[in-house]
């Protein structure tokens, strides 16, 4: 016998004559408390995301481009990786190209293996897309795909998301049921809510453990 | 308060119900008076006091003479058979209709949810261990919610401290309704103490198994009393009493707590309630 | 008190650590300001006490209802982790899951792991496992990079160097890391984030636990702050996730309330930083991601608690430390003193069924039944009952029919169960017990001033001159 079948065996045999607990699930309990309204949810979603350090920026689809530009000369930051396959990645690069500045851009265009290095110590911020976003705790929803890989909201000190504020929802239930995520998942699902931290010396609060010190999420109020 | 199993034992437990607040009968003519052992022995003078308290509401107290222990030494000792014995006398005891007042949480809870576990097995003794349970009233509820007392002070203002033993904390809402009976004496300021939920680190045999993590932790909790500012403490379970107070006479101190029957008694001793005869 | 790792603490020696803890100043003032911060903010979180009692009855029915079909969901999950490409190995014991995970380092060459937090990969001291075959294992969640460096175990399952301050933080990295004395935390945080970001790109392999394993879509779910179990997870050509059979629930939607509830218990917030959702290796045409992932699910007397349906209880746990955070004991000895990978109320009911009840058997022993756990766990188990429970095991006859527990019987004493029937005799022989009394009230005199092990911290009881009894039988008459 396998310890597989070994194990399933002894908890069968545990089980026996009995049966399985009824699935009552209580939508109500998880949404009711974390509704906000279409007045009040950006706010929650902006209040809950700055209690953690993450720096929200309200914006249109026209004029994100320009505010990632100030942002990142805020910072002395002259690089930036971005998906030029994608819409936004286009529009930003469209927006250097007409503006004549100096940035440079960066793809995510090989497997990390390829260029670690250059990724972990000379990539100093990131700009990716969002699928959506939750009001209850200030949660920025991600599926990497292959134009905006994992490590790219991940390993740059600096991480901008695009959040359309027509995606953000009032809580987790209404969002995955919505999108309905129990039909499939991707390799990889995030919920994102905040930069990197951790509390584990004398639950002192510190940003930037191993993830991004700071987070910067430009909502795109018409989109 | 437990409900009644059903379940095969192997089947997957579900947490009981949430409990909704306790409906409370109206005052009694009669009530049974279940003494404790640790006041038989130690404060007998507390058990007095909390028949004097029933009695001035016009109450007529029994008290069993055949009574001993609720079960609950041997019942948190794992001795679960000797327990479980002790209980079944106790059973005999008040199966009247009365309600059973009990001056300590710990034990009124032992009647009122652990019985049920005791007796998982024999569904004919559940049908008593129901109706003990639905009888069973911690001292100060039942002053304050079926007695519904008003207290008038005849003391010199003072500040005190309650303390409020774990279980019957968690399991009885005494710490509530300690608080209320405090509040009804114009002359008493209570004062929260330092980690005042927290366990005085009694535990019964706890404290003779564990006596190191057992001390620290009454000698936290004394110094918490001491910090209070308070002059007077009290409590409504002689377990805790007999560990706190036995921790200041170690320590020198003369502070020592009161059970709440006393302190009730001592306070308002010249003043009648609504209730009197 | 430092226990270093030739000498690591055993639950054996309970009673001795708790009594080293316990005179050590500093480690009680550093667990006692801690665990007052988390229960601050855990409060802080469950504003409305409706919501959260309701909330805790409905994660305690989720984790019921998971255990209530664990075989079938473990199978299903298995069959969709398969399907999404992921390997699944089961082992029964500590050191099979070891083997496996050794099995797999070879398979790749590996030399160097590095690990996401994993209680699990504590339960089966991975890194001296895999240490000992040329695999160097390095933690990379800050806390458990700090004990890591002491040569310690972890003092905390979510919080592992929770028993050190900054000082000694600070005093650490200068001597191990060769860098400049500080004692600012966003410095030291900062110095580790530098010492450790090379090694997440040159391991062969990466480890993590699991927080939730979702049977219906092949998912494993992970909370974190940091970033390092991303990093762990993803970075590595291979991504190896150990955990408990227990860990397994039914839907994905089950996991909204969980994740609500063990955030909000155990650090007090409303969602930690990240919710990593793994379901499968890097596909094709994607850029990152590990090349295979490996899940290994591991028994380690689970299947034990499982077997009895109060025991069973224990496995609802979610390992959000909010029964630690809020008991007396652990508060004023720590976790090292418990010498078990799960310390304070969980590790007094978990530990037996991993070591059995003959070493651990002083750890049920070790609670007041003060009730704080039960009150505060987010899944509603029933800790002090449990420990009653255990309690009962431990003094059960070893050869009493059924044996529920590896090591039934190891406190058992025929003195102790004699004196107990005696109690029991005594109680429930009216005359008896009134003769007792009143021999003990007039006897009062000869009450011994010292009795053991009470009346180091507390002066001896006195019994009263009249017991209740006659005082009752005085005021009310015979009845």
């Amino acid at each position: 016998m396998t310890a597989k079948e070994r194990i399933l065996g002894k908890l069968r045999a545990s089980l026996q004559g009995t049966t399985p607990v009824a699935d009552d699930y209580d939508v109500g309990l998880l949404t009711e408390p974390w509704r906000y309204g279409d007045e009040a949810r950006i706010g929650r979603l902006r209040r809950m995301l700055e209690a953690v350090h993450g720096e929200t920026l309200l914006t249109t689809s026209a004029e994100w481009p320009a505010r990632v530009v100030e942002a990142l000369a805020a910072r002395g930051i002259d690089e930036l990786l971005i998906s030029p396959a994608t819409a936004h990645g286009q529009q930003f690069a469209g927006h250097l190209a007409l503006t004549g500045s100096a940035l440079r851009l960066k793809a995510y265009d090989r497997p990390v293996e390829a260029w670690k290095d250059e990724l972990f110590f000379h990539t100093p911020a990131s700009l990716t897309g969002t699928l959506g976003g939750i009001a209850a705790t200030g949660s920025l929803m991600l599926w990497p795909t292959s134009q905006e890989p994992r490590l790219m909201s991940l390993v740059p000190p600096f991480h901008i998301a695009l959040l359309k504020a027509s995606e953000v929802r009032d809580n987790f239930h209404e969002f995955m049921h919505e999108h309905d995520w129990a039909a499939g998942l991707p390799t990889n699902a995030l919920l994102v809510s905040g930069p990197s931290k951790t509390a584990d010396i004398q639950q002192t609060l510190a940003y930037g453990a191993h993830g991004p010190k700071e987070l910067l999420v430009l909502i795109l109020e018409d989109a | 308060m437990s409900h009644l199993p059903s379940a095969p034992a192997n089947a997957t437990r579900v947490a009981p119900p949430l409990e909704s607040g306790r409906a409370y009968p109206a005052k009694p003519s009669d009530v049974y008076l279940f003494g404790t052992c640790v006041v038989d022995v130690f404060f007998p003078g507390a058990g007095m006091d909390a028949i004097c308290l029933l009695e001035r509401e016009g109450i007529k107290v029994h008290f069993p003479q055949a009574q001993s222990c609720c079960g609950q030494p041997a019942y948190t000792s794992g001795y679960t058979d000797e327990a479980r014995e002790v209980a079944r006398a106790q059973l005999a005891l008040f199966a009247g209709e009365w309600p059973v007042v009990v001056p300590s949480g710990s034990c009124a809870g032992m009647f009122r949810h652990h019985y049920f576990e005791l007796f998982r097995d024999e569904p004919e003794t559940l049908q008593q261990v129901q109706s003990l349970a639905e009888r069973t009233f911690e001292l100060a509820e039942f002053l304050l919610e079926v007695c519904k007392v008003r207290l008038e002070d005849a003391g010199a203002p003072v500040k005190v401290a309650l303390h409020t033993s774990c279980s019957a904390r968690r399991e009885m809402n005494t710490h509530l309704h300690g608080r209320a009976l405090l509040a009804q004496l114009a002359g008493v300021e209570r004062v929260d103490h330092d980690h005042e939920s927290e366990c005085c680190g009694f535990g019964g045999s706890f404290s003779v198994r564990m006596p190191d993590i057992s001390g620290a932790m009454v000698r936290d909790k004394t110094a918490a009393l001491k910090g209070s500012g308070a002059a007077e403490v009290v409590s409504a379970d002689c377990g805790c009493l007999l560990n706190i107070n036995g921790c200041f006479e170690k320590q020198g101190d003369a502070l020592r707590g009161e059970h709440l029957a006393s302190f009730l008694l001592r306070r308002t001793a010249s003043a009648s309630t609504g209730g009197a005869r | 008190m430092s226990h270093v790792a030739d000498t690591p603490a055993q639950p054996i020696a309970f009673k001795r650590n708790a009594r080293e803890a316990l005179a050590d100043a500093q480690l009680r003032r550093n667990f006692r300001g801690a665990m007052d911060s988390l229960m601050d903010k855990r409060r802080n979180q469950f504003p409305d006490g409706d919501e959260l009692e309701r909330l805790r009855a409905f994660g305690n029915r989720v984790r019921a209802r998971a255990l209530s079909k664990l075989p079938d969901l473990l199978e299903r999950l298995e069959a969709n982790l398969v399907r999404n490409g992921v390997q699944v190995h089961w082992a029964e014991t500590v050191e099979e899951a070891n083997a496996i995970v050794h099995g797999i380092a070879e398979r790749h060459a590996a030399r160097k792991v590095i690990k996401g937090k994993s209680m699990v990969s504590e339960e089966m001291e991975m890194n001296h496992y895999l240490g000992d075959r040329g695999v160097d294992c390095l933690e990379s969640d800050m806390g458990e990079f700090i004990v890591q460096l002491r040569a310690e175990k972890p003092s905390h399952i979510i919080m592992p160097a929770i028993h050190l301050n900054a000082g000694q933080v600070a005093k650490l990295f200068h001597d191990k890391l060769d860098v400049d004395y500080t004692e600012d935390v966003d410095r030291l945080i900062q110095i580790g984030r530098e010492t450790l970001r090379r090694n997440f790109f040159e391991a062969d392999i990466g480890v993590s636990g699991v927080n939730f394993a979702i049977a219906e879509t092949g998912t494993l779910l992970l909370v974190e702050n940091e970033g390092n179990g991303r990093m762990s997870t993803t970075v590595p050509p291979v991504h190896i996730a150990v955990t408990g059979i227990e860990k397994v629930v039914e839907n994905l939607r089950d996991v909204i309330p969980l994740l609500s509830l063990l955030t909000r218990s155990a650090t007090g917030q409303p969602i930690t930083t990240y919710v990593n959702m793994i379901s499968g290796p890097r596909k094709a045409d994607e850029l990152d991601g590990p090349q295979e992932v490996h899940l290994v699910l591991l028994d380690n007397g689970r299947s034990q608690a499982f077997a009895d349906g109060e025991l069973r209880q224990t496995l609802n746990c979610i390992r959000c430390g909010a029964c630690m955070n809020h008991c007396p004991v652990y508060t004023r000895i720590g976790g090292h003193a418990y010498g078990t990978v799960y310390p304070g109320p969980i590790g007094k009911i978990v530990t037996p069924h991993m070591l059995g009840l003959e070493t651990t058997r002083d750890l049920p022993t070790a609670s007041s039944m003060c009730g704080a756990c039960g009150e505060v766990c987010p899944v509603k188990i029933p800790i002090p009952s449990l420990l009653r429970r255990l309690r009962e095991e431990a003094v059960r006859p070893p050869a009493a029919e059924p044996h529920h527990m590896r090591g039934q019987g190891a406190k058992y004493s025929k003195k102790e169960t004699m004196i107990w029937k005696a109690w029991r005799k005594l109680n429930t022989s009216p005359a008896l017990y009134r003769a007792a009394l009143y021999a003990g009230t007039r006897l009062r005199g000869l009450m011994p001033a010292n009795i053991g092990p009470w009346t180091e911290h507390r002066s001896a009881p006195k019994p009263a001159a009249r017991t209740l009894h006659e005082l009752a039988r005085e005021h009310l008459g015979e009845q």
